[in-house]
Protein backbone atom coordinates (compact mmCIF):
# COMPACT_ATOMS: atom_id res chain seq x y z
CA UNK A 1 0.00 0.00 0.00
CA UNK A 2 1.43 3.40 -0.98
CA UNK A 3 2.29 5.65 1.96
CA UNK A 4 0.08 8.73 1.90
CA UNK A 5 1.40 12.06 3.23
CA UNK A 6 0.55 12.04 6.90
CA UNK A 7 -0.52 15.22 8.73
CA UNK A 8 2.31 16.81 10.70
CA UNK A 9 2.10 17.08 14.46
CA UNK A 10 1.51 20.72 15.54
CA UNK A 11 4.93 20.99 17.16
CA UNK A 12 6.57 20.41 13.74
CA UNK A 13 5.33 23.64 12.17
CA UNK A 14 3.91 26.00 14.79
CA UNK A 15 5.75 29.26 15.47
CA UNK A 16 8.03 28.89 18.50
CA UNK A 17 6.94 30.84 21.58
CA UNK A 18 8.32 30.76 25.08
CA UNK A 19 5.22 28.94 26.29
CA UNK A 20 6.39 26.04 24.06
CA UNK A 21 9.65 26.00 26.01
CA UNK A 22 7.71 25.86 29.29
CA UNK A 23 5.69 22.96 27.93
CA UNK A 24 8.69 20.91 26.74
CA UNK A 25 10.49 21.72 30.02
CA UNK A 26 7.63 19.96 31.83
CA UNK A 27 8.44 16.78 29.93
CA UNK A 28 12.21 17.14 30.31
CA UNK A 29 11.97 17.76 34.07
CA UNK A 30 9.53 14.84 34.29
CA UNK A 31 12.06 12.51 32.66
CA UNK A 32 14.82 13.87 34.93
CA UNK A 33 12.60 13.32 37.98
CA UNK A 34 12.05 9.72 36.90
CA UNK A 35 15.84 9.30 37.11
CA UNK A 36 15.75 11.14 40.46
CA UNK A 37 13.19 8.61 41.68
CA UNK A 38 15.63 5.79 40.91
CA UNK A 39 18.26 7.71 42.94
CA UNK A 40 15.81 7.97 45.86
CA UNK A 41 15.23 4.21 45.73
CA UNK A 42 19.01 3.65 45.59
CA UNK A 43 19.40 5.82 48.72
CA UNK A 44 16.58 4.00 50.58
CA UNK A 45 17.94 0.58 49.57
CA UNK A 46 21.41 1.59 50.81
CA UNK A 47 19.93 2.70 54.14
CA UNK A 48 18.05 -0.61 54.41
CA UNK A 49 21.26 -2.56 53.67
CA UNK A 50 22.97 -1.27 56.83
CA UNK A 51 25.40 1.44 58.00
CA UNK A 52 28.39 0.34 55.86
CA UNK A 53 26.48 0.19 52.59
CA UNK A 54 24.76 3.45 53.49
CA UNK A 55 28.09 5.20 54.15
CA UNK A 56 29.37 4.03 50.74
CA UNK A 57 26.24 5.31 48.99
CA UNK A 58 26.38 8.62 50.91
CA UNK A 59 29.98 9.02 49.75
CA UNK A 60 28.94 8.52 46.12
CA UNK A 61 26.02 10.96 46.52
CA UNK A 62 28.37 13.57 48.03
CA UNK A 63 30.64 13.59 44.95
CA UNK A 64 30.55 16.79 42.84
CA UNK A 65 28.95 15.03 39.87
CA UNK A 66 26.21 13.48 42.03
CA UNK A 67 25.62 16.85 43.71
CA UNK A 68 25.12 18.42 40.28
CA UNK A 69 22.62 15.67 39.40
CA UNK A 70 20.85 16.16 42.74
CA UNK A 71 20.67 19.92 42.19
CA UNK A 72 19.14 19.28 38.77
CA UNK A 73 16.67 16.90 40.41
CA UNK A 74 15.69 19.50 43.03
CA UNK A 75 15.16 22.18 40.38
CA UNK A 76 13.21 19.70 38.21
CA UNK A 77 11.08 18.80 41.24
CA UNK A 78 10.18 22.46 41.90
CA UNK A 79 9.51 23.28 38.25
CA UNK A 80 7.50 20.11 37.59
CA UNK A 81 5.47 20.61 40.79
CA UNK A 82 4.62 24.27 40.11
CA UNK A 83 3.99 23.83 36.39
CA UNK A 84 2.05 20.66 37.17
CA UNK A 85 -0.33 22.66 39.35
CA UNK A 86 -0.60 25.18 36.47
CA UNK A 87 -1.57 22.32 34.18
CA UNK A 88 -4.15 21.04 36.68
CA UNK A 89 -5.80 24.47 36.45
CA UNK A 90 -5.72 24.19 32.64
CA UNK A 91 -7.35 20.76 32.95
CA UNK A 92 -10.18 22.34 34.96
CA UNK A 93 -10.64 24.92 32.21
CA UNK A 94 -8.99 27.90 33.90
CA UNK A 95 -6.19 30.19 32.77
CA UNK A 96 -6.49 29.77 29.00
CA UNK A 97 -6.60 33.52 28.24
CA UNK A 98 -3.36 34.30 26.38
CA UNK A 99 -2.28 36.93 28.86
CA UNK A 100 -3.12 34.74 31.87
CA UNK A 101 -1.34 31.71 30.39
CA UNK A 102 1.79 33.78 29.68
CA UNK A 103 1.78 35.42 33.10
CA UNK A 104 1.32 32.10 34.92
CA UNK A 105 4.11 30.70 32.75
CA UNK A 106 6.51 33.43 33.81
CA UNK A 107 5.40 33.12 37.43
CA UNK A 108 6.07 29.36 37.39
CA UNK A 109 9.53 29.78 35.81
CA UNK A 110 10.65 32.43 38.30
CA UNK A 111 9.07 30.69 41.30
CA UNK A 112 10.73 27.41 40.30
CA UNK A 113 14.19 29.00 40.39
CA UNK A 114 13.51 30.69 43.75
CA UNK A 115 11.88 27.60 45.30
CA UNK A 116 14.63 25.37 43.86
CA UNK A 117 17.34 27.40 45.58
CA UNK A 118 15.36 27.56 48.84
CA UNK A 119 14.73 23.78 48.88
CA UNK A 120 18.37 23.05 47.97
CA UNK A 121 19.84 25.15 50.78
CA UNK A 122 17.19 24.32 53.41
CA UNK A 123 17.53 20.55 52.81
CA UNK A 124 21.34 20.77 52.73
CA UNK A 125 21.32 22.70 55.99
CA UNK A 126 18.85 20.23 57.49
CA UNK A 127 21.06 17.30 56.50
CA UNK A 128 24.09 18.97 58.04
CA UNK A 129 25.86 20.07 54.86
CA UNK A 130 25.93 16.71 53.12
CA UNK A 131 23.11 15.72 50.81
CA UNK B 1 -6.59 -13.33 1.52
CA UNK B 2 -5.77 -13.68 5.15
CA UNK B 3 -6.85 -15.89 7.99
CA UNK B 4 -7.49 -12.76 10.04
CA UNK B 5 -11.17 -11.96 10.51
CA UNK B 6 -12.43 -8.53 9.38
CA UNK B 7 -12.91 -7.62 13.05
CA UNK B 8 -9.31 -8.51 13.92
CA UNK B 9 -8.07 -6.38 11.01
CA UNK B 10 -9.69 -3.18 12.33
CA UNK B 11 -9.36 -3.75 16.09
CA UNK B 12 -6.80 -1.45 17.74
CA UNK B 13 -6.56 0.82 14.68
CA UNK B 14 -8.91 3.44 16.10
CA UNK B 15 -9.60 4.78 19.55
CA UNK B 16 -8.96 2.16 22.22
CA UNK B 17 -11.60 3.87 24.42
CA UNK B 18 -9.35 3.42 27.43
CA UNK B 19 -7.23 6.56 27.34
CA UNK B 20 -9.20 8.52 29.91
CA UNK B 21 -8.20 6.19 32.76
CA UNK B 22 -4.52 6.82 31.95
CA UNK B 23 -5.14 10.57 31.80
CA UNK B 24 -7.13 10.52 35.04
CA UNK B 25 -4.60 8.39 36.95
CA UNK B 26 -1.86 10.80 35.88
CA UNK B 27 -3.78 13.70 37.48
CA UNK B 28 -4.79 11.88 40.66
CA UNK B 29 -1.20 10.75 41.27
CA UNK B 30 -0.06 14.32 40.48
CA UNK B 31 -2.23 15.77 43.26
CA UNK B 32 -1.05 13.08 45.68
CA UNK B 33 2.58 13.80 44.75
CA UNK B 34 2.18 17.53 45.46
CA UNK B 35 1.46 16.54 49.07
CA UNK B 36 3.90 13.61 49.30
CA UNK B 37 6.67 15.61 47.57
CA UNK B 38 6.34 18.51 49.97
CA UNK B 39 6.27 16.00 52.85
CA UNK B 40 9.56 14.51 51.61
CA UNK B 41 11.23 17.94 51.37
CA UNK B 42 10.09 18.90 54.88
CA UNK B 43 11.14 15.48 56.23
CA UNK B 44 14.63 15.72 54.72
CA UNK B 45 15.04 19.29 55.94
CA UNK B 46 14.05 18.33 59.49
CA UNK B 47 15.89 14.98 59.72
CA UNK B 48 18.66 16.61 61.74
CA UNK B 49 21.48 14.97 59.80
CA UNK B 50 22.25 12.62 56.91
CA UNK B 51 23.78 9.73 58.88
CA UNK B 52 22.41 6.18 58.86
CA UNK B 53 20.99 6.66 62.39
CA UNK B 54 19.10 9.75 61.23
CA UNK B 55 17.48 7.89 58.32
CA UNK B 56 16.59 4.92 60.55
CA UNK B 57 15.15 7.23 63.23
CA UNK B 58 13.09 9.05 60.61
CA UNK B 59 11.55 5.90 59.06
CA UNK B 60 11.03 4.19 62.45
CA UNK B 61 7.90 6.28 62.83
CA UNK B 62 4.93 4.35 61.37
CA UNK B 63 3.48 7.56 59.91
CA UNK B 64 6.75 8.45 58.14
CA UNK B 65 7.14 4.87 56.87
CA UNK B 66 3.55 4.87 55.58
CA UNK B 67 4.06 8.15 53.72
CA UNK B 68 7.39 6.90 52.35
CA UNK B 69 5.73 3.74 50.98
CA UNK B 70 2.94 5.83 49.44
CA UNK B 71 5.52 8.21 47.95
CA UNK B 72 7.50 5.37 46.36
CA UNK B 73 4.39 3.72 44.88
CA UNK B 74 2.76 6.95 43.69
CA UNK B 75 5.97 8.38 42.24
CA UNK B 76 6.72 5.13 40.39
CA UNK B 77 3.21 5.02 38.97
CA UNK B 78 3.21 8.71 37.97
CA UNK B 79 6.68 8.41 36.40
CA UNK B 80 5.61 5.32 34.49
CA UNK B 81 2.48 6.98 33.10
CA UNK B 82 4.47 10.06 32.09
CA UNK B 83 7.37 8.17 30.52
CA UNK B 84 4.88 6.03 28.61
CA UNK B 85 3.40 9.15 26.95
CA UNK B 86 6.85 10.52 26.12
CA UNK B 87 7.97 7.18 24.63
CA UNK B 88 4.74 6.78 22.63
CA UNK B 89 5.20 10.31 21.26
CA UNK B 90 8.83 10.08 20.22
CA UNK B 91 9.57 6.41 19.48
CA UNK B 92 7.99 5.83 16.09
CA UNK B 93 8.96 2.24 15.30
CA UNK B 94 6.39 -0.15 16.81
CA UNK B 95 8.86 -2.86 17.78
CA UNK B 96 11.33 -0.43 19.36
CA UNK B 97 8.47 1.33 21.16
CA UNK B 98 7.19 -1.91 22.67
CA UNK B 99 10.72 -2.90 23.73
CA UNK B 100 11.48 0.48 25.33
CA UNK B 101 8.08 0.53 27.08
CA UNK B 102 8.65 -2.94 28.53
CA UNK B 103 12.17 -2.07 29.75
CA UNK B 104 10.91 1.14 31.40
CA UNK B 105 7.87 -0.57 32.96
CA UNK B 106 9.95 -3.45 34.33
CA UNK B 107 12.59 -1.01 35.65
CA UNK B 108 10.04 1.06 37.55
CA UNK B 109 8.17 -1.99 38.83
CA UNK B 110 11.43 -3.38 40.23
CA UNK B 111 12.44 0.02 41.65
CA UNK B 112 9.04 0.44 43.32
CA UNK B 113 9.24 -2.98 45.01
CA UNK B 114 12.85 -2.36 46.13
CA UNK B 115 11.83 1.04 47.51
CA UNK B 116 8.87 -0.37 49.46
CA UNK B 117 10.90 -3.30 50.84
CA UNK B 118 13.71 -0.90 51.85
CA UNK B 119 11.32 1.36 53.76
CA UNK B 120 9.63 -1.63 55.46
CA UNK B 121 13.00 -3.15 56.40
CA UNK B 122 14.00 0.10 58.11
CA UNK B 123 10.54 0.55 59.65
CA UNK B 124 10.61 -2.97 61.13
CA UNK B 125 14.04 -2.29 62.63
CA UNK B 126 16.06 -4.88 60.73
CA UNK B 127 18.35 -2.41 58.91
CA UNK B 128 21.14 -2.40 61.48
Amino acid sequence: MAQRARPLSPFMHYRWQYTNTLSILHRITGVLLSCGFLLLVYWLAAAAAGPERYAAAAGILASPLAQLVLFGTVFSFCYHLLNGVRHLFFDMGHGFELQTARRSGWAVAIAAIVLGLVVWFVVRAGLGGAA
Amino acid sequence: MSLKSPLRRVTYLGSAKGGSSHWYAQRVTAVALVLLGLWLVISLASMGGASHEHVVAWLSSPVAAAFAVLLVLTAAWHALLGLQVVIEDYVGDKGTRLAVLLVVKFTFAVAAVIGVLAVLRIAFGVAG
